[in-house]
């Protein structure tokens, strides 16, 4: 599975993405895992109320299931326009 | 429908012209343009991020539903990304429609959703030091008026 960071979430991470192999079920699950990994993922994912997801380009909550997914993105609130 | 991401600059005059130009039995058209402002002085560049794939699914979605909430005839929606200055064009929006009210809301519509559920983050380059732009409480609570 990609696993791709965004904005200040990719800069705290130290990466634009990784590529794991996971038996997470949902996106919390997932994110769980990559806390542990290394202290740069939890400084990341410290503050939850400060991150979005999108799985497979579509934005979703922290418990949307992963079965299937290619593809899941972590970054910021966005600021288009 | 045309949807453009893209890092180079766009003519503003010409854009609005040739969405015009191609449009018939329209009444009406509305276009916004976002500028880079140098909000607090000593701006020296914006430097916008975006998830490619994603941006282009997310803006043709909203500008969908903009056609289809309003009656649109069309729409326009022009983003860049990369490196820009102070008073460089960010991004446009145009929508054309029988009458104006439509045309009002819908490019209101794609500006309100095109802050905060297009996937671009801003950051700002100034002499100080660089900080991501935060996103508004207001531009998730204006989503709500729809």
């Amino acid at each position: 599975m990609d696993v791709l960071y965004f904005a200040w979430v990719r800069e705290r991470i130290g990466r634009p993405k990784d590529v794991l192999e996971t038996q997470a079920a949902t996106v919390m699950d997932l994110i769980e895992e990559l806390r542990v990994r290394e202290v740069r993922y939890e400084a990341a994912f410290a503050d939850l109320t400060a991150i979005r997801v999108a799985v497979d380009q579509e934005l979703t909550d922290f418990d949307a299931p992963l079965a299937n997914a290619r593809e899941v993105a972590f970054f910021p609130p966005m600021t288009g326009g | 429908m045309d949807i453009r991401v893209q890092s180079d600059p766009f003519d503003l005059g010409q854009m609005a012209n040739e969405f015009a130009m191609r449009q018939s039995g329209m009444g009406a058209i509305v276009t916004f343009t976002g500028i880079v402002r140098d909000v607090a002085g000593g701006l020296d560049l914006m430097e916008i991020e975006h998830y490619p794939g994603m941006t282009e699914a997310a803006l043709t979605q909203i500008a969908q539903e903009a056609v289809a909430r309003f009656s649109l005839g069309d729409v326009l929606i022009i983003h860049r990304h990369g490196p820009l200055r102070p008073d460089d064009l960010i991004m446009m929006v145009a929508t054309a429609a029988p009458h104006r009210a439509a045309a009002f809301e819908g490019a209101d519509f794609l500006m309100d959703y095109l802050k905060s559920r297009a996937p671009f983050w801003k950051k700002e380059i100034t002499r100080e030091g660089a900080d991501w732009v935060a996103a508004k409480d207001g531009d998730e609570a204006a989503l709500k008026r729809w």
